[in-house]
């Protein structure tokens, strides 16, 4: 199979247990991937009450190493790696020159030397080739070995319970975006407290050969706690009801990161020059025209991406991501309006085939988990 | 294995027939492929639908799909229950998730209906 004679169409390294519990297969940034196993709302449910398991071997795993490795990231991308401490991550995006934002990223800092990148499997291959290219002149090398990682999380209430007798990793010890080695099931692995559903949970990186053994033992070890294997569709319910903008709805190329809300992950003050700085500099002096929002429909229909948002007779804007939120029983959107329409409060409408329904904006998240 | 007491269409609805009023609805193995619905967009009673025109919407978490009037005529009754509801077309989709009420006009649209084991056939097909 191929997608048309670029590269060919990828399947993770659990295509069969995919197959044998029953799952709905997609193909989604030219892999083969489970949309859906028992069905999205109860998946979804199973994350916010219990624990899902998801397989994200599609994602992309770049390792930079060397002793420039953290100067070399922060002039690639926009936040600031050398102030992570070992063992720590964070959010960030990269950028091309004109601030449109080319993948948003996890970056954890494994070693004084050592950061892995975390990429969106559909962009993967643009930000190990752009990495490449940018860190040119420093004393670090770009190794990326998506193709040689499998990633499974275990995301929900119960996660830490599910994987903390798995693993020699000290899980009480490990905070909210902090990374260790250690193994888990017997496998050598990177565990992450990381994720995109609003829950607590470990994402969990081995080699690819390893991958099967990793899911049948965290599926028998969810079992006793009725976690369920989750597909792409209820992980972009939990995403979107968790406030966290997909890349490629809500974040494109055209996209700078201030009117997507992300302003506070560009550290303008780091030391520096880095790829878009001008461009996004002038934008937080600036302002920007139009500014991405949470929506809460307050009349009847759904609102999905490409629908135009209104203010009156006037179109302010378009929905990027939308659904029926599982949890809260309403629909839920994200969009861009106007900047001056942006309010929490404001009441809009959203072009419904031929209806106008009534909306508002809302701050995000929609959801936020139970402390 | 589908009613035999019903009718079909090769858009997936099903058509019950009581006089000159047709009870419709989308099948099973419809239901099926969308996954969880979770809206259903109905038109007003009194309005007239033509044959095989698109009378409304079913919309599952993922996607929108037209719903096709197998039978030219006027809505005389549409399922309340589906607002609160729309899961019943999951669990109950010949019974409970039945979505409305046409009272017939062009009795002779009935016989291009298919029967069921030739909606059977088109599902198996693929």
């Amino acid at each position: 199979m191929s997608d048309g004679g670029h590269s060919p169409i990828r399947v993770t390294p659990l295509l069969e247990q995919h197959q044998a519990l029953g799952a709905r297969m997609v193909e989604f940034a030219g892999w083969v991937m489970p949309i859906q196993y028992s069905g999205i709302l109860e998946e979804h449910r199973a994350v916010r009450e219990r624990a899902g398991l998801f397989d994200l071997s599609h994602m992309g795993e770049l390792f930079v190493e060397g002793p420039e490795a953290g100067a070399a990231l922060a002039s690639a991308v926009v936040t600031n790696p050398p102030a992570l401490v070992v063992g720590r991550a964070h959010y960030s995006m990269i950028c091309a020159a004109d601030g449109g934002i080319l993948d948003d990223l996890i970056i954890y800092r494994l070693a004084e030397e050592q950061f892995l990148v975390v990429a969106n499997a559909g962009n993967s291959q643009l930000v190990s080739d752009t990495l490449a290219e940018r860190i040119r002149g420093h004393r670090a090398i770009l190794d990326d070995r998506s193709l040689a990682t499998a990633l499974c999380a275990v995301q929900g209430p119960r996660a830490a319970e599910i994987v903390g007798p798995l693993t020699s990793v000290d899980l009480t010890a490990l905070r909210y975006y902090a990374i260790a080695e250690g193994v888990v099931a017997g496998i050598p692995a990177l565990v992450a407290r990381t994720g995109y559903t609003g829950e607590d949970g470990f994402e969990v990186f081995v080699e690819t050969a390893r991958a099967g053994e990793l899911w049948h033992a965290l599926l028998e070890a969810g079992r006793p706690y009725q976690m369920l294997p989750v597909g792409l569709g209820a992980r972009d319910t939990l995403r979107l009801e968790a406030g966290m903008p997909l890349y490629g709805n809500d974040l494109d190329r055209q996209t700078n990161p201030f009117e997507a809300g992300l302003g506070r992950v560009v550290k303008l003050d780091k030391p520096g020059d880095f790829v878009g700085r001008a461009a996004l500099e002038r934008v937080a002096r600036e302002g920007c025209a139009r500014t991405l929002v949470g929506l809460t429909v307050t009349g009847r229909g759904i609102a999905r991406h490409g629908y135009p948002i209104y203010v009156g007779e006037r179109q302010t804007g378009v929905v990027t991501s939308g659904t029926q939120s599982p949890t809260l029983g309403v629909p839920i959107a994200m969009g861009y309006v106007a900047t001056p329409d942006s309010a929490p409060g404001t009441i809009v409408e959203v072009g419904i085939r031929d209806q106008r329904v009534s909306a508002t904006v809302v701050s995000l998240p929609f959801y936020r988990r139970p402390r | 294995m589908v009613p035999t007491d019903l009718r079909y269409t090769k858009d997936h609805e099903w058509v019950r027939v009581d006089g000159d009023i047709a009870t419709v609805g989308i099948t099973e193995y419809a239901a099926e492929q969308l996954g969880d619905i979770v809206f259903v967009e109905l038109p007003d009673t009194g309005s007239r639908l033509v044959q095989f025109g698109t009378f409304g919407v079913v919309e599952s978490v993922k996607a929108v799909s037209d719903l096709f009037a197998p039978l030219a005529g006027e809505v005389v009754e549409t399922n309340a229950a589906l607002a609160g509801r729309p899961e019943l077309v999951n669990t109950e989709p010949y019974g409970g998730g039945w979505m409305l009420r046409i009272r017939i006009s062009e009795p002779g649209q009935l016989d291009g209906l298919l029967a069921p084991d030739a909606y059977v056939a088109l599902t198996a097909a693929g």
